[in-house]
This record gives structure tokens, sequence and C-alpha cells, in this order.
């Protein structure tokens, strides 16, 4: 084919160009959905309870990714600060993952269980009471908003479609419970999901607010079990470097 | 793109691309400069060895692992693998120039007693630049990066006020275990008279001038079963550190804004809405995050801050 031909004719050159670009994506992707190491084996990981689930939606709703990344790179010095490296296992059921490259704020995948759930809501609150410098901006509305959770069931079923293995019917439930355990398979079970919500926002009350389930709640409840499914001490140095 | 060389040729005997713009402007089709070209060959012999060197290639369920290898120590043994960010990451934590000098740092402190790393100049200096990162990350979130602590919220690490105590071995245990303060609210127990009663107590017990009939009244409650106050902050209100009870009589205030406060009846007025409202806070136990020799830095840095006992 002449270039003339292509540079004459915009439609072409729109059709090849988006081809010429799509290999550098394609080649660099897709074999990662079929190479049986990309993501690790390891136990632990879970998919998120309902009540985690909804804060992950408020986590995305308010845009904390443009400032937070969730992933701790295999540096000495991230590690030193943030904790052991992320896995991709520990994103399998983040639909979309929440990796990010933009630190304006510091990476939060090993957050969970590092402060306090009064620290999380006051600093949620008003970030700069507690540090000064802080440039992030308050969410106050998040402690007093009561949490929508009418379509907890739509939003598990969604994300089943998607391949988080939420149960429907027995068979799936029985299959988690062997997978996840029954404490965890039950919080998987879209049939009781607002039930078990509501449960266990009441039960670890994130926000210090036993009356109400606010979207506080919900987020906290989030942060705090970020990057705390994996026991790491159970694995040798070099353990996850095998699937790479 | 034409690969002849054009330098020697009259000008109107060079190829063109056949463009032509305003009837006459025309592009010559020049070749390539030869370093450009060079340098182009040049990145395709360094992908060629890239290849073979490092992982590159997905095959099948698999991928080409590269020739190149990495050897770090994997439960006690050596181990060879191919060449990858993680197994660099291990073997960088293990025999790293900064990782190895700061091991050895830390192994010595390790095996140095409280005593002799407070007194160790050395040690002393390695714990506040190690203790300083380790607090900045962990601790600062709430003591502040100075530790002097948020007042109504976070205690202060600097002064003399110690909840929980502030010998070596205490702060080591608060470090380990976490703690999870709790004093109730006395809203039901106690009438508005007599948390003002207990308020001015508290405060004459620090110098504050306040009416001496309450301070009276409130004394019969601190000590007497109406309040029970004594219970966990004792009979003379000096605490009790296994309680997390602090003593009331130093003068120093750690949730109250006590030394804040504007006037005696707003002072009075803080203390009193305190008693009346309770409290309960919570320190996060470190001791499943941080190794036993990070803690040690950590206790050390936070006793040597100006309050340690």
């Amino acid at each position: 084919m002449k270039h003339e031909s292509v540079e004459t004719n915009a439609g072409l050159l729109i059709i090849l160009t988006l081809a010429v670009i799509s290999v550098g994506g394609l080649v660099e992707i897709v074999p990662l959905f079929y190479i049986d190491d990309t993501i690790e084996e390891v136990d632990g990981v879970r998919p998120y309870t309902p009540l985690e689930q909804r804060g992950r939606d408020i986590y995305v709703r308010e845009g904390c990714y443009t400032c937070h990344s969730q992933m701790v790179r295999p540096f000495r010095d991230e590690m030193l600060r943030y904790g052991h490296y992320s896995l991709a296992a520990e994103s399998q059921y983040d639909h979309p993952f929440q990796w990010g490259s933009k630190r304006t704020g510091p990476d939060l995948a090993r957050v969970g269980g590092k402060y306090s759930n009064e620290w999380q809501v006051q600093h949620l609150i008003d970030p700069q009471s507690l540090v000064p410098e802080s440039i992030m901006p308050g969410y106050p509305w998040l402690a007093t908003t009561p949490l929508d959770y009418s379509d907890i069931d739509r939003r598990m079923i969604a994300l089943k479609r998607v391949g988080v293995p939420y149960s429907l019917t027995d068979e799936e439930y029985q299959a988690n419970v062997e997978k996840f355990g029954e404490q965890h398979a039950r919080m998987f079970d879209i049939r009781d999901a607002e039930e078990n919500l509501v449960a266990q926002a009441q039960a670890e009350n994130f926000d210090g607010n036993p009356g109400t389930i606010t979207e506080m709640d919900a987020l906290v409840a989030y942060l705090q079990v970020l990057g705390t499914m994996v026991d790491f001490s159970e694995y040798d140095d070099g353990h996850f470097a095998e699937f790479r | 793109m034409s690969t002849q060389d054009n330098r020697d040729k009259d000008p109107n005997q060079v190829e063109t691309t056949g463009h032509v713009w305003d009837g006459n402007l025309q592009e010559y089709n020049n070749p390539l400069p030869r370093w450009w070209l060079w340098g182009f060959y040049a990145t395709i012999v360094f992908a060629l060895v890239y290849w073979l060197i490092y992982p590159a290639w997905p095959i099948g369920d698999s991928f080409t692992k590269g020739f190149n290898t990495i050897t770090f120590e994997q439960g006690g043994e050596e181990r060879t693998m191919h060449w990858n960010t993680r197994a660099l990451l291990a073997k960088d934590m293990q025999t790293g120039t900064y990782a190895v000098r700061q091991r050895e740092m830390l192994e010595q402190v390790a095996a140095q007693d409280y005593e002799t790393i407070l007194q160790d100049a050395e040690s002393m200096s390695f714990v506040n630049a190690y203790a300083q990162g380790s607090f900045g990350t962990w601790c600062a979130a709430c003591h502040q990066v100075g530790g002097a602590g948020v007042v109504g919220q976070y205690p202060n690490l600097r002064n003399d006020h110690w909840k929980w105590g502030g010998t070596v071995e205490q702060i080591e245990e608060t470090l380990h275990q976490g703690r999870l303060g709790y004093m109730p609210g006395y809203r039901d127990t106690l009438s508005s008279d007599q948390l003002n009663q207990v308020a001015a107590y508290v405060l004459s017990l620090n110098d504050y001038s306040v009416d001496q009939d309450d301070a009276d009244a409130g004394a019969r409650i601190f000590t007497g079963t109406d309040g029970g106050c004594f219970q966990c902050h004792g009979m003379d209100a000096q605490g009790l550190t296994s309680q997390g009870a602090p003593n009331l009589t130093n003068d120093l205030w750690g949730l109250v804004d006590v030394r804040g406060a504007e006037s005696d009846s707003e002072r009075q007025r803080l203390v009193a809405n305190f008693i009346r409202d309770g409290i309960q806070r919570e320190m996060p136990a470190f001791g499943d995050r941080l190794s036993d020799a990070e803690i040690k830095m950590l206790t050390a840095y936070v006793h040597s801050l100006g309050g340690g006992q």
C-alpha cells in the first residue's frame, strides 16, 4: 500500500493508527490473562463484606484515588515505610482496581489497622486538626449522611458478573464455605447482604455513633481492611518472587 | 524513504516526496542521517540482548525467564532464581550496603538493655535517626511529628504526664499491646451541681482558685461511693497507671484544655463537661506490625523525648 493512499484517506489513517497503537497495550496486557503466575498463590485474600464494599464505592465516589495510590512497589524504601509490597492477588476482587500512580497523599494499600477508628473518623472530618500541614480536604458530610444500602444486593450481583464470588445459590454458598470458611462465606451471600451490612456496622460501630449507619461507617470499615488480609509472616522472603 | 546518498547531486536531481504546495514548494526525499540510522539498529540489538537476559516473552501459560540470575537467602539456604524485581528486593534487603549497616546497628542496639542504650551516644544517635522515621510513619499521625500530641485527643509524649506509665518497660508494653483507655460518663450518675463540685475539687488540687465549699463537696464525691473516682484515680488523685488513669494533681492536662481556658468559670465548666461525657480512646497495638528491635528503638526514642521516667 502506498503511503500516499494512507495519508490522503483520513478514515483509513485513523483505523491503521489505532491498530498500531493497540499493539503496545495488547502485547503487554493480554498475556497476563493466561500466564499462570500472574495471580500469586496466597492464603487470606477474600472479597469485601457488603459494608466494606459500600465503603469502597464511597472511596471511588469521593475520588480518593486521585491523590492516593493503593500499591506498595517492591523497593526497599517503600517496604520500610508502608510494609510488604502489594500482590496482584490482593486486588483480584477489586473492580476496578485502585493501584494508581499519583501519590499526592500517601499510599493506602496497607493502611488497615494502622490508625484507630476514632483517628480515621476525626481525620476524615477535619484532616488539619490532626495533621496541620496536610492539604487533604475534609469530608465532614460522611459522618452525617446515612448510608444508602437499599441496592446493596444489586451492587453485589453486578460484581458477581465480573467474577467476584458472591453467592446467590446454596451451591455457590457451599463453595464459598470451603474456600473462605463459614464465617466469611455468610458475609458473601447476596441473599443476606442487607442484614449482614447492618449487623457488621452495628457490631463494629466504626464511626463511634451507634445510632445510625453512616457513610463514615462504610468508608472506615473499608480503610481498616485494606492490606490486612494476607499474613506475610507465613511466607519467606523469596516466596512471591517465584511468581515473577 | 530514499537510501541513496544525495549529497553530491545537483538539487534538481534529488528525488522529492512528490508533494507540492503553493505550486512550487517541494520536499526532498533525503536519506536518514547515519547516526540516527545506526542508533535505530542499536536499539534492535539492545532488544535482542535484553530478551535473552531478562524476563520478556510470554509463551503459552508461562514466559521466558531470561538467563540473568539473582542469589539471595531464603529459609537459611542460598537460593538462585531468574532475575526479577521481587528477588532483587529480597537481595537488597539482605545484602544492600545500607541495609547491612542498618541491620548491624539494629542488632547492636537490640542486644543492649535500655540503660545502656540511653547512655550510649552511638546507640542513641542511631535510635534517634531510625526512630524518627518510624515515629513519623507509625506514631506522628496521632502524637504529631514532635510528639507533643493534640490536646483533647492524643497524649503529649514530651512531658511528665503518663497515663500508662513512663518507664521504658511500660512504654514498650504500650507499644506492643496497645491501650484502651476508658472513663465512663457521669451524666446519669451525678447532677450538674455535683459535676461542678468534682470539677472544683480536681482544679483545687492544682491550685486553681475555686469555691472552697464546692471543692470540699467534690472531694467527698471523688473519694466516696457517689462518684467513685478514687477507684481509678486513687484516693490522692495521683492516678493509677494500670488503669490508664492519669494523675490529676500535676497541672498537666491532656484531654481538657484547662490552661487554655479564658476564665475560672470556663475552666470549671470544661472539666465538668468532660466528667459528664466521659471518654474512650484507643492506641493500636504494634506488636504484630513492628519487630521487637523496632519497638525497642521507638521505646528508647519516646523515653528520650523529655518525659521518660
